[in-house]
């Protein structure tokens, strides 16, 4: 069973005045099947969590560990991550001009299984995703992100998701900029790929309206840089009425 | 702050200059009492003369020669002797005409005088002349297929294509080998002719080439000009297209990829000078390596008596390791209010590590990565060149040159 470990997680980003250190000792642990939700306000430190898992060049971890299965998550590549079975939904998906989605969905798809999909079964594959997530089926001769519209950036995301079927996602922010409508459809694919028991799930948000249709297992209080408070899905409930605020304080 | 958006991918800065649109002119505009961004200009008005002597010797700080490193140019721009060999190889169906004329042909340089003193040398240098001639109402499905071979010294070329009223075809130069080669372009595009050239320039490593291409275009007429330059130490291209009536459509497209050391200089002028026509210009560059230095400088002139014209240029330079050098210079010039559109857009960017972060969190490797992305900046343009064997072969020579970048780029 595919577990992700995170055990006192130190990470740092370059600064104007040096080194600044981000995360500051995160210990947590995703297993297949499960669902944790990752809450926090601005600046917490949320995000860096997910781009440093991830393997963002940008971040420096400084101490601490992270393994997939018992494997060090850190010592690999950010391709050999994705093909360890880590993938992350991003907040911000760029554009890539000039390759489309098809190409680039097959070329994805190969790396992650190791060989080219089938031609015929593999176009049925994505149209058929394609429908599930009410994406065009046009947009897939698209170029990756191009004038995509916030929605349709997401839905993209989640369709990588649910064609790349990783061990662990990594969902960032993945709610935020969508109407209610899209943000239903989302998180329905979500639930596709978690409903097959075969997926440990990290959602990151900032608020609580997503958790409404992707029920956690495990709710977190993110707080300068780490952990503060774990629970039930009832400690979404509190934050709703309460806010970051006491949190905040502790954190200072 | 936790959003690496934000960030500027930094393992491959680059010197980039951008130069602003219209730099070194005076600025025309709302409250400036000009309407014009400088003088009508001297790079249009100037002289024009097949007599090198009308031509001042070139100092290197000439506004048209001042990025170009004139030592490099093995006296091309002096007086130098024809002593090498350039072999042109013609393949052309019926009912095209290819015929080797001498320099008293009355057909050459019909389609303009040369106006800089490269061009007049080249002029005066060449002995032969390579005259292809598409018949009117002639529609030639075949490309011409012209390749001119290099095999070292110093060579001035000649090459004439006319294309008769209402005739279509497509001609296909092809440069190899080694040679410090000069030369002038010729193309006369007939009323309603419509004309493609594909032109690439891969050169060996050694080469110098200054190509003089100019294009009249009759009323009605379609002009398309691809220019593909990968090799050669020194590739110098100076396309100008003039139309002669109305409705002249030309699109020049231009593909560059700079290795160290290479200067690739690409200098366009669009001179529209007749109601309802259209131009659209398109470079794309990429650049790797130490001393990699490309040069686009686009120059489009709108006259007041070029009402409804309709005309964009675009240049995008890819900077893909340290020491690379791009330079883009875009000029619009508009004397009459009265025309559909005139833009023009210029950007350099360092190769996007954020692109190549998001393809490999697919599972995609680095060098994979990097071939998709720059694959894509190029596609488009090699996708209007609309001959699949010469598309597959540049896509598969950007491969090859990028396969290169990555070896380099894994030593920085």
């Amino acid at each position: 069973m595919a577990t992700l470990e995170i055990k006192d997680l130190h990470v740092t980003v370059e600064g104007e005045n040096g080194p600044r250190e981000i995360l500051r000792g995160v210990n947590l642990t995703v297993k297949e099947g499960e669902t944790h939700a990752i809450m926090g306000p601005n600046g917490s430190g949320k995000s860096t969590l997910a781009y440093s898992i991830a393997g963002h060049p940008k971040y420096t971890i400084t101490s601490g560990t992270v393994t997939l299965d018992g494997e060090d998550v850190l010592a690999m590549t950010v391709d050999e991550r994705a093909r360890a079975g880590m993938f992350l939904a991003m907040q911000y998906p760029v554009e890539i001009p000039g390759v489309t989605v098809s190409n680039f969905l097959r070329t994805a798809a190969t790396a992650i299984r190791g060989e080219a999909p089938k031609l015929r079964t593999w176009v049925k594959e994505v149209n058929g995703a394609m429908e599930a997530i009410q994406m065009d089926k046009a947009m897939a001769e698209r170029n990756v992100n191009e004038g995509f519209s916030g929605g349709e950036k997401k839905r993209h995301e989640i369709l990588q998701m649910e064609l790349l079927k990783p061990k662990i996602a990594i969902l960032d922010e993945t709610d935020s900029g969508l109407d209610v409508d899209a943000l239903k459809t989302v998180s329905e694919g979500v639930n596709r790929v978690r409903e097959s028991g075969e997926v440990g799930t990290l959602l990151i948000t900032h608020y609580t309206r997503i958790l409404r249709y992707i029920k956690p297992d495990f709710v977190h209080v993110f707080s300068d840089g780490r952990i503060v408070e774990s629970g039930g899905p009832e400690l979404a409930d509190k934050l709703e009425s309460e806010g970051y605020e006491s949190y905040a304080k502790a954190g200072a | 702050m936790s959003d690496p958006q934000n960030q500027v991918g930094s393992k491959t800065a680059a010197a980039v200059t951008v130069n602003e649109p219209g730099a070194g002119n005076r600025l025309a505009g709302p409250g400036t009492g000009r309407a014009v961004s400088q003088p009508t200009d001297a790079r249009v008005e100037r002289h024009a003369s097949f007599d090198p002597a009308d031509f001042p010797a070139l100092t290197g700080r000439e506004e048209d020669w001042r990025f170009t490193p004139l030592k490099r140019l093995r006296g091309l721009h002096e007086s130098p002797a024809a002593d090498g060999k350039v072999a042109v190889e013609i393949t052309a169906a019926e009912p095209v005409v290819v015929e080797t004329v001498g320099r008293d042909d009355a057909r050459l340089g019909k389609a303009g005088i040369p106006v800089d003193r490269t061009s007049a040398l080249a002029w005066a240098g060449f002995t032969e002349a390579t005259v292809i001639t598409v018949p009117a109402e002639a529609e030639v499905a075949e490309p011409v297929r012209v390749s001119l071979t290099g095999t070292g010294g110093t060579v001035f070329g000649n090459v004439l294509v006319d294309v008769k009223p209402f005739a279509k075809a497509v001609v296909v130069l092809d440069y190899q080998g080694s040679a410090t080669y000069s030369e002038n372009v010729q193309f006369l595009v007939g009323d309603s002719a419509d004309l493609t050239v594909i032109a690439l320039q891969e050169w060996a490593d050694d080469a110098v080439h200054l190509s003089q291409q100019q294009a009249k275009l009759g009323r009605d007429a379609r002009f398309q000009s691809i220019n593909v330059t990968f090799g050669g130490d020194l590739v110098r291209l100076t396309p100008r297209v003039v139309y002669t009536g109305p409705g002249g459509d030309a699109e020049l497209l231009g593909v560059y990829f700079a290795d160290a050391g290479q200067h690739l200089e690409s200098r366009l002028l669009v001179d529209h000078s007749a109601t309802h026509c259209k131009s659209r210009v398109t470079y794309k560059g990429a650049l790797q390596g130490q001393d990699a230095h490309t040069v686009w400088v686009g120059d489009v002139l709108i006259r007041a008596e070029a009402e409804q014209t309709d005309t964009y240029e675009l240049n995008r330079n890819l900077v893909l390791t340290d020491g690379a050098r791009a330079d883009s210079v875009p000029n619009l010039e508009i004397e009459t209010g009265e025309i559909v559109g005139a833009g023009h857009a210029s950007a350099t960017g360092r190769f996007d590590d954020e692109q190549l972060f998001y393809l490999q969190a697919r599972g995609i490797r680095e060098d994979e990565a990097r071939r998709l992305v720059v694959r894509g900046f190029f596609a488009d343009v090699i996708g209007r060149i609309g001959i699949p064997d010469v598309q597959e072969r540049l896509m598969t020579k950007v491969e090859e040159e990028l396969a290169g970048a990555v070896t380099a780029g894994a030593a920085v």
